[in-house]
């Protein structure tokens, strides 16, 4: 316990909280939007990111990059960034619609109950995990350096650097654009006229089938981007990536209310800023447990969380 | 959704087999339910190369992980299949019983059959700390919060020094003597019979709970939590006993498991455990005991008996959970189904 580091390393955490948070985020939204139409956790989210996070991987190592490179330059940077981040994005994106077609299309047609919904998508994720695992030889995989980590400028403890840069900028990008897609689009309309009501949605001629594709969709692409996001802050990934951060972005979601698009974001940044505050307390062996008390906390006291539970009254 | 609809599986072995057993004399079950268990206690003995294991020992293999499957799985399916609450954390049950017994024979000597018992006891009352608040809620978030209990019991174990931390303990005493039996190192037979008989008490339990009060109540909640609610079912103590008695269950398995392997480390009790003994469950068929036990025992078999399925067992099971929701929901041995259908012109119950 040693509370001065708090005082001593503020902005540095608080700095970190805001990174990590951004990223929780992009996962948090795919559970959310999931949730907002289906009225279900899909529990293969996380290794939808996990995915992601392995496609990254394997760009790089298309492109060549063993690991021992100098940092490219910004220029360079950018462009390389974005093929990772646009393939990631499209495995992602992908694998997201395909798991919903193998393992929840043709339950919800029959109207199968929901543990026989939570049962499917609980094994194709053990089966993501697993088909992972024997891939990648239970290793861990470094990602390569491509930006130079040190620190641009300094604000108080905090050193800001070029990668915590991209990812703030690129998840508040992220952010605006689904924002736009929810709000301006005829599938965004239809993804909200399905988590508000759905029987009435399909009897305004709305394509249910088609909506809830594209939700998962929406989702894979969100978590495809954090993960590539993800893979230039931590820089190693292996097959289990998915389930720490799976359970961290689900709790924040809850956190801000499942469903509730603005409440994810909120509930993002504020799980991120409290697991950076308790590890330097606590120690960072206890990050997890602190994150589930959290968890539980919520579901048992609030559980809709701080902002509610409805992804149509946030009107995001 | 339509729930109007009557699903008529297409070939029923539980049906099958209930038609024969409704027509036998008393002395025939008997002597059928003598001879199968006088069977299970003496397949050790069977060892022969049609169904025996090459790989490994076939009688520790009847030990782990058939017959821990088999108890396991029976434990779990009061939680899951009878009562419907998705538990994900088994696995920290089975921890708290395993480490019960590693702990408490190791730092104060305890005997064998008292750590059964309190391992029992423990992951009761582990049951009830978790239970009490986590079963008012809904399924998918009960699911998250005991899948996070399970991950908690290790990652604890880990970073606790009285659990031994990553490094685990060793040298766990085995059992001692009984009825002449004893329990040695290389000789998986004793444990075997020792859960073997743990299993068939749980049963013989099991069988009279769930014609009783407790039984039809976990169904009618499994069916309809609302509708039992309001039928004057005190639905929260029902499923906390369910969840209590899945945990001894547990713990009472783990307890045995660990006098068997002598050493344990945290991470022995990882997700992989507690998602294993849910695809027997649903591989058996959810709320069936026969079923649920068959499905265990054929899971904990065919993985040892065919070596492309054990390195990639997790990944057969996970596929397996996807492939029967979509396609067998109720499992290799559906439950009977307990609906009444009445004929249409006389409104006279008929047999299906």
């Amino acid at each position: 316990m040693d509370f001065s580091i708090v005082v001593s390393e503020f902005a540095s955490l608080f700095l970190d909280g805001i990174v990590v948070g951004a990223i929780y985020a992009l996962v948090a939204l795919g559970y959310t939007l999931v949730y907002g139409v289906l009225r279900l956790i899909n529990f293969a989210h996380s290794e939808i990111f996990m995915l992601g996070t392995f496609a990254c991987l394997g760009v790089t190592m298309l492109l060549g990059y063993t690991g021992f490179e100098e940092p490219i330059g910004i220029g360079l940077f950018l462009v390389t960034f974005i093929l990772i981040t646009f393939v990631a994005a499209v495995a992602s994106g992908s694998a997201a619609m395909l798991l919903e077609v193998v393992a929840y299309r043709r339950l919800r047609r029959k109207g199968a109950n929901r543990l026989s919904s939570l049962i499917s998508a609980i094994g194709a994720s053990f089966f993501l995990v697993e088909l992972f695992r024997l891939m990648t030889d239970s290793k861990d995989w470094d990602f390569p350096r491509l930006l130079d980590k040190n620190s641009l400028f300094e604000v108080s403890s905090a050193y800001v650097t070029a990668d915590k840069l991209v990812v703030l900028i690129g998840a508040f990008g992220l952010m605006f654009a689904l924002d736009r897609i929810i709000q301006g689009t005829r599938l965004g309309r239809g993804i909200r006229a399905v988590s508000q009501d759905e029987k009435t949605a399909v009897l305004m001629g709305v394509d249910v089938d088609k909506v809830i594709a594209f939700t998962f969709l929406l989702g894979g692409i969100l978590a495809g981007v954090a993960s590539s996001f993800y893979m230039l802050f931590y820089e190693a990934t292996k097959f289990n990536v998915g389930f720490l951060l799976g359970i961290s972005a689900f709790t924040a979601a809850v956190l801000g209310g499942i469903g509730n698009i603005r409440g994810a974001l909120a509930g993002s940044f504020a799980l991120g800023l409290i697991q950076q505050f308790s590890s330097a307390i606590l120690g960072y062996n206890w990050r997890d447990v602190v994150t589930f008390l959290i968890l539980v906390l919520v579901l048992l006291f609030k559980p809709t969380g701080l902002f509610g539970e409805a992804i149509q009254r946030a009107r995001v | 959704m339509s729930t109007s609809k009557i699903s008529m599986p297409k070939f029923n072995l539980r049906d099958k087999f209930g038609d024969w057993w409704e027509g036998t004399t008393r002395n025939q079950r008997i002597i059928f339910r003598v001879s199968l268990i006088a069977f299970f206690y003496i397949l050790p003995f069977l060892d022969n190369p049609v169904f025996g294991t090459t790989e490994s020992d076939f009688s520790s293999v009847l030990f782990y992980p058939m017959g821990m499957y088999v108890l396991m799985a029976i434990g779990l399916n009061i939680v899951v299949g009878k009562s419907g609450i998705l538990d994900l954390g088994y696995v920290a049950f089975f921890a708290i019983g395993a480490y019960t017994h590693a702990i408490l024979a190791l730092s104060f000597g305890f005997n064998f059959w008292v750590n059964v018992v309190l391992g029992m006891a423990f992951a009761m009352f582990a049951g009830v700390l978790l239970g009490l608040p986590a079963l008012r809620l809904r399924g998918d978030y009960l699911a998250i919060i005991t899948l996070g209990f399970g991950e908690i019991v290790r990652i604890v174990a880990i970073n606790v020094n009285f659990t031994g931390g990553a490094a685990g303990l060793a040298g766990i005493p085995a059992p001692p003597n009984i009825f002449g039996v004893e329990f040695l190192v290389d000789d998986p037979r004793p444990y075997y019979w020792l859960v073997l008989t743990l299993t068939l008490l749980v049963i013989w339990a099991y069988m009279r709970l769930i014609k009783r009060r407790p039984g039809r109540a976990w169904e009618a909640i499994r069916e309809d939590e609302d509708v039992a609610e309001f039928m004057g079912i005190a639905t929260t103590k029902y499923k906390l006993w369910a969840f209590v008695l899945g945990g001894a269950i547990g713990g009472g398995a783990g307890a045995v498991y660990a006098s068997q392997v002598t050493s344990i480390v945290p991470e022995l009790f990882d997700l992989n455990v507690s998602i294993m003994i849910l695809a027997c469950v649903v591989f058996g068929g959810m709320g069936n005991l026969w079923g649920v036990a068959f499905g265990a025992a054929l899971l904990g078999y065919f993985p040892e008996k065919l070596r492309f399925l054990s390195d990639t067992r997790i990944l057969f099971f996970g596929l397996l959970m996807v492939v029967m929701m979509n396609i067998r929901p109720d499992g290799i041995i559906p439950r009977k189904k307990r609906e009444k259908v009445y004929d249409k012109n006389t409104g006279k119950e008929v047999s299906r």
